[in-house]
């Protein structure tokens, strides 16, 4: 025996453990804590130094988000009639009326249809590449496994000139599809290699007892392989989804209107009324939620799927 | 049910022959079981007849039909896997529903419903129906595989090694109970298995092979009365056969390098004078260990034997077999 001996660790070991867990997790939340808090700040307490841990909340980032305002002389707005809803209201304090809604949901539905059907698109086709790399002799296997790595070693960027020149032959600037189709094209050897390891690990042994058991090779692969590769599955789509909805770089690039997503928008409202850091904020805040709840629904196999490899045999 | 045949099966690992032109005929409704040590490819010979894998060369048979290019499933075999290969995301139930629930089956429901109790009944897993399959011991695991073979009626069932890890007392009701449905249902079985017990209770024929060779086909009783080879002797009978040098009692036939003897071929109380190093009384067997001109060797005696370590025994050989240089038998 050695003297060493795997035991629970001991009160104060946990206790220690979690202090530091606790402090990182603040150290790595507190800028996230001051963007949600911006939205909620007027544009004065913004940008007051020192920054105010305390102010009075107030919706005007939001609703500087989700609107275009128009400034009226304060002879025109005594005119008007009594405003009719709560952000009528808000506006008005500034002299303005709302001339209409802005563009941010528009923007904002472009990330969400190219961010999940790029995931979508990426798994999918990252699941079969990953099973046929993983179950059949394929000629050339690991150059070919290589090459499809390869594609990550140089930053995106540095073809982002060529793209640009073959989607203006195609067609394809300033569309969904474009974005969708980029984006899985990026995201894919990230996708193949992660479900490859996954599906690695699955024994084959499983679907030859499902072979046996009177079933085709890919009612194998639909009933025994892909539900043991839920897992996988679940966390290489987060890790998809992150990228295609953070991404900026192409999306200044290749997007002006029509399929601009939210990331290279956020920063245009700066210059819609002055230094507006609460709009920013309030729009940064939203754009953090469907990342964060589909990362929630997932996060059984994302946790399951992270130990993976160290949890078998 | 069918009878399966192998033709000239010869299969490659790389440098290793798993299988090397391998005949044999296992007539419709036999229980064959195969015996070898680790690594003689019985194993490999099941995968040959299930489909999982093609042999390099050779014909598979089943039925009379040449099976070659067929899948598994279009071949109808049941297999019950060494490792057991549950389908850890299903309850036990659902493994042992799922070849039913195949779409070459396509059971009814309370078709499915009667089978899987009656197996789940036999195998005496009815209690943990609702377990996952991974939430087992090795033993129900290993029932649960066997009774996801069981609740076919395939044209020949395949059970590589299916009672290892039972504990005796299970064992001994399996063994009556496969014995039971393979006369019952006229069921073509090939089996796998260490234990000789298994193999001289069940096999209607016995097949010995050893580094992908077949070295014998018969039934248990002539494999074990008339062997044709030393490794082929070794394979049945406990205490093992004793393998001592040719002249050790005398003549030996001529190229003979090796003289066998099992139990009862060796005659106490006539002959020379062996001593007694030790006495094993087993229960159901009492083992003497004689040392022999120097020869150490085990035969079996009356479990009231005054015997002890340091006494004499005389011993001869009664109608041994002698084998050559090689292991082949020669008389
Ligand atoms: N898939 C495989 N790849 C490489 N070698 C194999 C494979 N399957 C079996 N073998 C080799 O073939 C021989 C026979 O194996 P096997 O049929 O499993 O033996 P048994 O079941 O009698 O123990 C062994 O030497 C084994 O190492
Ligand atoms: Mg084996």
């Amino acid at each position: 025996m050695s003297g060493y001996s795997i035991t629970e660790p001991s009160r104060g070991q946990k206790r220690l453990a979690g202090a530091l867990v606790i402090l990182y997790a603040v150290i790595t939340l507190l800028p996230l804590l001051w963007i949600v808090a911006t939205g909620f700040k007027s544009p004065s307490d913004a940008i007051s130094y020192p920054p105010k841990l305390v102010f009075e909340p107030t919706m005007e980032g939001y609703v500087n988000l989700f609107t275009t305002r128009t400034r009226v002389t304060p002879e025109t707005l005594a005119e008007l009639p009594p405003p009719d809803t709560w952000y009528d209201a808000i506006v008005r304090k500034y002299d303005m009326v709302i001339a209409g809604p802005s563009r941010y949901g528009e923007r904002f539905l472009n990330s969400v249809i190219i961010g999940f059907g790029s995931t979508f698109l990426s798994v999918f086709l990252g699941t079969i590449a990953a099973y046929a790399f993983s179950r059949f002799k394929v000629p050339l296997k690991d150059d070919l496994l290589f090459f499809i790595l390869s594609t990550r070693m140089m930053p995106p960027i540095a073809v982002a000139i060529p793209i640009f020149l073959m989607y203006r032959e195609l067609g394809l600037n300033d569309t969904h599809l474009g974005m969708i189709f980029l984006y899985t094209a990026v995201n894919l050897s990230l996708s193949v290699w992660l479900l490859k390891g996954f599906i690695d690990e699955i024994p084959i042994e499983y679907e030859e007892a499902a072979l046996i058991d009177g079933y085709t090779r890919f009612q194998a692969f639909r009933k025994v392989v892909l539900p043991q590769a839920a897992t996988g599955i679940a966390s290489t789509a987060i890790f998809c989804l992150i990228f295609a909805w953070n991404e900026y770089a192409f999306a200044v690039l290749l997007t002006s209107g029509t399929a601009q997503t939210a990331p290279p928008f956020i920063p245009t409202i700066i210059g819609i009324g002055g230094q507006d850091w609460p709009a920013v904020a309030a729009g940064a805040t939203l754009f953090l939620a469907p990342v964060l709840v589909f990362t929630i629904l997932l996060r059984k196999h994302l946790l399951r799927g992270i130990t993976f490899g160290a949890v078998r045999k | 049910m069918a009878e399966v045949s192998l033709s000239g099966i010869t299969r490659r690992f790389g440098d290793t022959l798993a299988l090397d032109d391998v005949s044999l005929t296992v007539p419709d409704g036999a229980f064959v079981v195969l015996l070898g040590p680790t690594g003689a490819g019985k194993t490999t010979a099941l995968r040959m007849v299930s489909g999982l894998d093609r042999p390099d060369a050779g014909e598979v048979h089943i039925g009379g039909r040449p099976v070659g290019g067929l899948t598994p499933a279009q071949r109808d075999v049941a297999m019950v896997f060494q490792q057991y290969s549950l389908y850890p995301h299903l309850t036990v139930r659902e493994n042992l529903e799922f070849p039913l629930k195949s779409p070459l089956l396509r059971t009814p429901r309370a078709e499915i419903d009667r089978k899987v109790a009656e197996v789940a009944g036999m195998l005496q897993i009815a209690h943990k129906l609702d377990n996952r399959a991974t939430n087992l011991s090795g033993g129900e695991m290993q029932r649960v595989s066997i009774g996801r073979a069981l609740v076919r009626r395939p044209s020949v069932y395949l059970m590589d090694e299916p009672l290892s890890s039972l504990d005796a007392k299970l064992r001994a009701d399996l063994r009556v109970e496969l014995k039971k449905i393979q006369a019952d249902f006229g069921a073509t079985l090939i089996y796998v298995t260490h234990d000789q017990v298994e193999a001289m209770t069940m096999a209607t024929h016995v097949g010995v092979l050893d580094q992908g060779r077949l070295l014998q086909f018969g039934a248990p009783r002539e494999v074990y009365e008339n062997p044709v080879s030393i490794q082929a002797a070794a394979r049945l009978g406990q205490p093992r056969i004793n393998l001592l040098p040719a002249d050790l009692f005398g003549d030996a036939p001529p190229r003979a390098a090796t003289i066998g003897l099992r139990p009862e071929q060796i005659e106490q109380g006539a002959g020379a004078d062996s001593t007694v190093v030790r006495v094993e009384r087993l229960g159901d067997q009492t083992r003497l260990h004689l040392i022999y001109r120097d020869h150490a060797l085990v035969t079996v005696t009356d479990p009231h034997t005054p015997l002890g370590p340091g006494d004499l025994v005389p011993i001869r050989p009664r109608q041994p077999f002698y084998f050559d240089a090689a292991g082949a038998r020669v008389a």
